[in-house]
Order: structure tokens, then sequence, then C-alpha cells
């Protein structure tokens, strides 16, 4: 059993106008096994709650703490942070030219293993996670995120989610720009990757469609930078009948 | 004179201010483009294993196939007018590549060597020139395409760190003949490379493909020309470059020059830049001179950029150090390249080496 806990976290970020606070002190903690949706606005801070957790160097961090197990996750580099078994599942997957989809996993999980995986079971593991996703074989040869569709990219990034097994995975509007059929396949191996591993999961999102098929055991409405109302699976029904409006004017 | 002709060079020792020079050291250049150089008669070159059937790599005297206004390549044709030939005979095909490379070294004095490399009509080749060692080198090389002929030229510069390498690669390239270079720059402390193309019968095709990976103190500098003098010829030109170190200089120019008879040209090319640290310096130009509205394209791009700090964030997310996101996206933004080489040996001894310099760039 693992727990990710962030307390009172602070962020800020660069801008034109200068310096600006997105985060106003955020309080969330995940034990393993769990299912966290994050819910609000668009602006309200959601993604930069997720970059943050992640280590992008944009953001920072002026106050609080996020620690898995205890261990200080601020202290630790971005590549510390996924071997310590943080995943972030990103809303823009970044393109990588020149770099197959095939190199890249195994060197992600030679660095998370410590060691090189089999080839053979190497190779077992990948078909399973592309036909769990239903992706062709061919797609292992093209480059990372290189001219992917928005379908395959998200696909993509799950593919990275179970075969890398982290202990907690942040999926950043993981359901944006996804068509039902794909949306169903990207929930069922984030729920696959759950079961498996027991999973710590926290779901970004906008909209509650993909709740319909990832069921969140907790909902936090995010708002002006902070959680502004918790509660459980049918605080998102709220959400669908009621809209922000009433954080947002709040 | 167009601007581009006044980039081809008169008959004189260079001084530094014409445009073709003004990127180049000149103190760096061993003497070679002075005449200060001390030319010995070291006949470098050589071919690497038996030459097939309709294949010849003698010595002989050489005309050249076309007249240079370059103050090196004069200085090497008043110097000798012998020289290296490979030819391939018409409707010959050879199916396995053919290697040439360095058999004799030496910094206390200079080479000035000419080649020439003569496909007959229909002939289909790929030649590999492996340039390695210690040199002072300036190089007249030629390639003559006969009508129908089929050449990949691959030039592989891996010199030691005190090589001085000045030459020309010139393909003269007849009707319906169709020349493909990959030109890989990864070694020497100062490599000039004027790879150029003389379009002179129609349907001709050129694709110009190069790396080239400067780090601390190196000066690579690669000056295109390419003649449209003929109709219905296509060029493409794709250069990638990446720089490492204190003082790394790299120098990209692309002239493209499409002559009022070459109607129906198709052309485009591309050089990209990757600056990889502070105090490295990449100069890139495109030119571009069209005297006939009738062509079917012509265009050219240049870019010269940082690295992609998000894309080092993408890799660190997954678990990979830095060091190694770093070394992944370089063998990346060269794979597309080196890849074309098709020969794996070569090609995993082309990335170890682009390795190891970063490595000793430290990042």
């Amino acid at each position: 059993m693992s727990t990710l806990e962030i307390r009172g976290l602070k962020v800020t970020v660069d801008t034109e106008q200068g310096v600006k606070e997105i985060l106003k002190g955020v309080d969330l903690t995940i034990k393993s096994g769990e299912i966290h949706a994050i819910m609000g606005p668009n602006g309200s801070g959601k993604s930069t709650l997720a970059y943050s957790i992640a280590g992008h160097p944009k953001y920072t961090i002026t106050g609080g703490t996020v620690t898995l197990d205890g261990a200080d996750v601020l202290e630790m580099t971005v590549d510390e942070r996924a071997k310590a078994g943080l995943f972030l599942a990103m809303q823009y997957p970044v393109e990588v030219p020149g770099v197959s989809v095939s190199n890249f996993l195994r060197t992600a999980a030679t660095a998370l293993r410590g060691e090189a995986p089999k080839l053979r079971e190497w190779v077992g593991e990948v078909k399973g996670a592309m036909e769990g996703l239903k992706m062709d074989p061919s797609f292992a040869q093209r480059n990372v995120n290189e001219g992917f569709s928005g379908g395959e990219k998200k696909r993509h990034e799950i593919m990275q989610l179970e075969l890398l097994k982290p202990k907690f995975a942040i999926l950043d509007e993981t359901d944006s720009g996804l068509d039902v059929d794909a949306l169903r396949i990207v929930s069922e191996g984030v729920v696959r990757a759950k079961e498996a591993n027991n999973l710590g999961v926290l779901l970004i999102t906008h909209y509650t469609r993909i709740l319909r098929y990832i069921k969140p055991d907790f909902v936090h409405v995010f708002a002006a930078g902070k959680v502004v109302e918790q509660g459980g699976a049918e605080l998102a029904e709220k959400l669908e009948a009621n809209g922000y409006a009433e954080y947002v004017s709040a | 004179m167009t601007t581009l002709a006044s980039n081809i060079l008169e008959n004189h020792t260079p001084t530094g201010r014409e445009e073709a020079w003004r990127f180049t050291p000149l103190k760096r250049l061993a003497g070679l483009h002075d005449g200060s150089a001390t030319p010995d008669d070291r006949k470098s070159l050589a071919i690497n294993g038996a030459t097939a059937t309709g294949v010849s790599f003698t010595r002989g005297t050489i005309t050249a196939a076309s007249p240079s206004e370059d103050a090196i390549v004069n200085r090497i044709r008043n110097h000798t007018s012998e020289g290296a030939i490979l030819a391939i005979d018409k409707n010959t095909v050879v199916s396995e590549p053919i290697f040439l490379n360095r058999t004799t070294w030496g910094l206390d004095s200079a080479e000035l060597s000419r080649v020439q490399i003569r496909l007959g009509e229909h002939a289909k080749a790929t030649v590999i020139l492996e340039n390695t060692g210690d040199t002072h080198l300036a190089e007249d090389l030629e390639m003559v395409l006969a009508p129908g002929s089929d050449l990949t030229f691959i030039s592989l510069q891996e010199w030691e760190s005190k090589s001085v390498y000045a030459a020309t690669h010139n393909a003269i390239i007849d009707r319906d003949a169709s020349l493909k270079t990959i030109t890989v720059t990864v070694g020497g402390d100062l490599v000039r490379l004027l790879p150029k193309v003389e379009f002179i019968g129609s349907g001709a095709s050129a694709d110009l493909q190069g790396v080239y990976f400067a780090t601390a103190g190196q000066f690579f500098e690669h000056r295109m020309h390419v003649d449209h003098a003929v109709p219905h010829a296509k060029s493409n030109v794709n250069y990638k470059g990446a720089l490492a170190g204190d003082k790394a200089h790299t120098v990209w120019i692309g002239d493209v020059y499409i002559r009022a008879a070459a109607e129906g040209t198709d052309t485009y090319e591309l050089n990209r830049n990757l600056i990889l640290t502070d105090g490295a310096r990449a100069d890139s130009v495109p030119n571009l001179e069209i005297e006939t509205g009738e062509i079917v394209g012509a265009g050219h791009a240049s870019t010269t950029g940082r690295f992609d700090d998000e894309q080092l964030f993408y890799l660190m997310s997954r678990g990979i150090q830095e060091s190694d996101a770093r070394r992944l996206v370089v063998r990346g933004f060269f794979n597309e390249v080196i890849s074309l080489i098709g020969n794996e040996e070569i090609q995993e001894r082309l990335m170890a080496r682009i390795d190891n310099e970063l490595e000793k760039a430290g990042k």
C-alpha cells in the first residue's frame, strides 16, 4: 500500500505579465487502488497540478509538500519521480522525431526496471499491451508521437502506463479529443492497469463522460487553484447537471 | 554576373572578403588555399576489396569534366593532371557497395588529390568513401553520370582531430541519370566541402542528404551549389547538423540556381541545426535564384534551434535520465539521414561516434 500526499501545494509560473500564482494551496491524499477524479473549469489549474507533480521545469513550487510514501517528491529530478513510481499521461504528448516507439519503450523500461527486459518476454509484453489497446503492430516502428492522431497519442500514453507499471498515474485530460470507441478502449486500459498493479489514479477531466468507464472513488472539484468541494461519485452527477457555475462565480 | 555566380570563385588567392570565403577561417586551411602548403605525392585514395566485373580503379590522366573557378580546385589542377579514376562500365549494375578509403596520411605536408568517378550509360553503383586519419587534403572529386546511370555516393568524413579537408564533390549529371549523396562530417579540425550538381540533360535528378556534428573548436562548412541549366531536372537537399561545445562552428550554404532554360524544375532544400550548448554557432543560408517561372516547384527552409526541453521532459518523465534522454533525441535527429546509408555496421559506428562526441561535450 502506497500513499501520495499533497499538502498546501502552491505553484507559480512566469508569464509575460509577471509571476502568476496558479495553485493556491492544494491538499490531496491518494492511496493505492483508489481512483480520484479532479474536475474543474478550464484555467482552474488542473494541468498545472499534474505537471508540478511530474516536475516540469516551467513551474515553480513556492510552498507545500508532495510526498510518496514519505519521500520528498519535490526534491527529485523528473526521471527520479518516474523511478519512484509516478506516471503522467499527458494531454499533449511530445513528438520525438527519429526515435521509434519500440526503442523508446525499451529504453524507458530499462531505466525503470534497472536492467534491460529479456527480449523474448519484452516482445510479448509489448504485443499484449498493443493488442489490448487495439493498436496495429506497425505502430512500434513509428517515431514517438510523430504524425499520430489524437486517439493514437492517448492510446500510446496508456500503453506506457500498462507497460511501465507505476504506483500512481496522473491522467491529464486523457479523454479530450477521443471519440466514443477510443474513449472506451483507453478507459479499459486504465482499469486493466489499476487491477493488475493496484494503481492509484488521479484522473483530471473537464467532462463526466470518462467516469462512466472509470468509476471514481472520490471526486474533487477544482477551482481557482484549489480544491473547493469533495465527495463521492454522486458529486460528478451533480456537476453533470449543474456545471461549474457556482464554483466559478463564488 | 548573378548573385549566385559570384559565389563561384575568382581564380585567385582568397582573402576572406569574397562571398564564398567569408565564413572560412583561412588561417586554419593549412595553406591549401594560398599555395603555401608543401604538396607530396602520397596518393592516399585506394579501393578496398576486389573490383567486380565492369568496374576498374586506376591511376591516370584526368581531363576535367567541368571547368572550375574555385581557387583550391584550380591549384589542384595546376599541380597535377593525374588522379584516381573509378569507372563503372555502361549497363553494369554493381550490387555490393564499392569502398574507397585512405591508406597514407601525414600532417607535415599536404596532398592535392584528383578523383573522377565515371558511370557509363545505365550503370548503377553505390560508392562509399571513408575519409579517416590525419591529413591536410585538398581534393577535386568529380562524378560523371552518363545518361540513365544511377549513383549513390556516400562520403564519410571521420577524420582525426587535426585534419584539414577542403574538397569539391562535383556531379555532372546527364539525361535521366540519378544521383543520391549522403554526406557525413563528424571529424577533423576544419572541413570545407563543396557539393555541386550540374544538370546537363533533362529528366535528371539529385538527392543530397547530409549530417554534420561539430564539437568544441571544430569548423565544418558545407556549401552546396545546384545548377539547373536544363529542363525537367529535380533536386532535393536535406542537411541536418548538431553542435556542442565552445567555438563549434558550422556553415551551411545552399545555392540553387534555376536558369531560364530550366523549365519544369522541381527543387527543395532544407537545413536544420540543433544547438546543444552555449558557445556554438551555426550559420545557415539558403539562396534560390530563379530565371524562369515555368517550374514545378522551388522552395527552401532553414531552422536553427536549441534543444527542445519538452522532448527532454517527456523522455525523463518515463524514467530516462537526462544524459540518456539527450542522446536519444540527438540520435533521433541524425537517424533520418544516417539510416539511409543502408549499412548497419557503418550506421552503428557513426552513432557510436556521435554518442562519444556528445559525452566529451559533457551533454
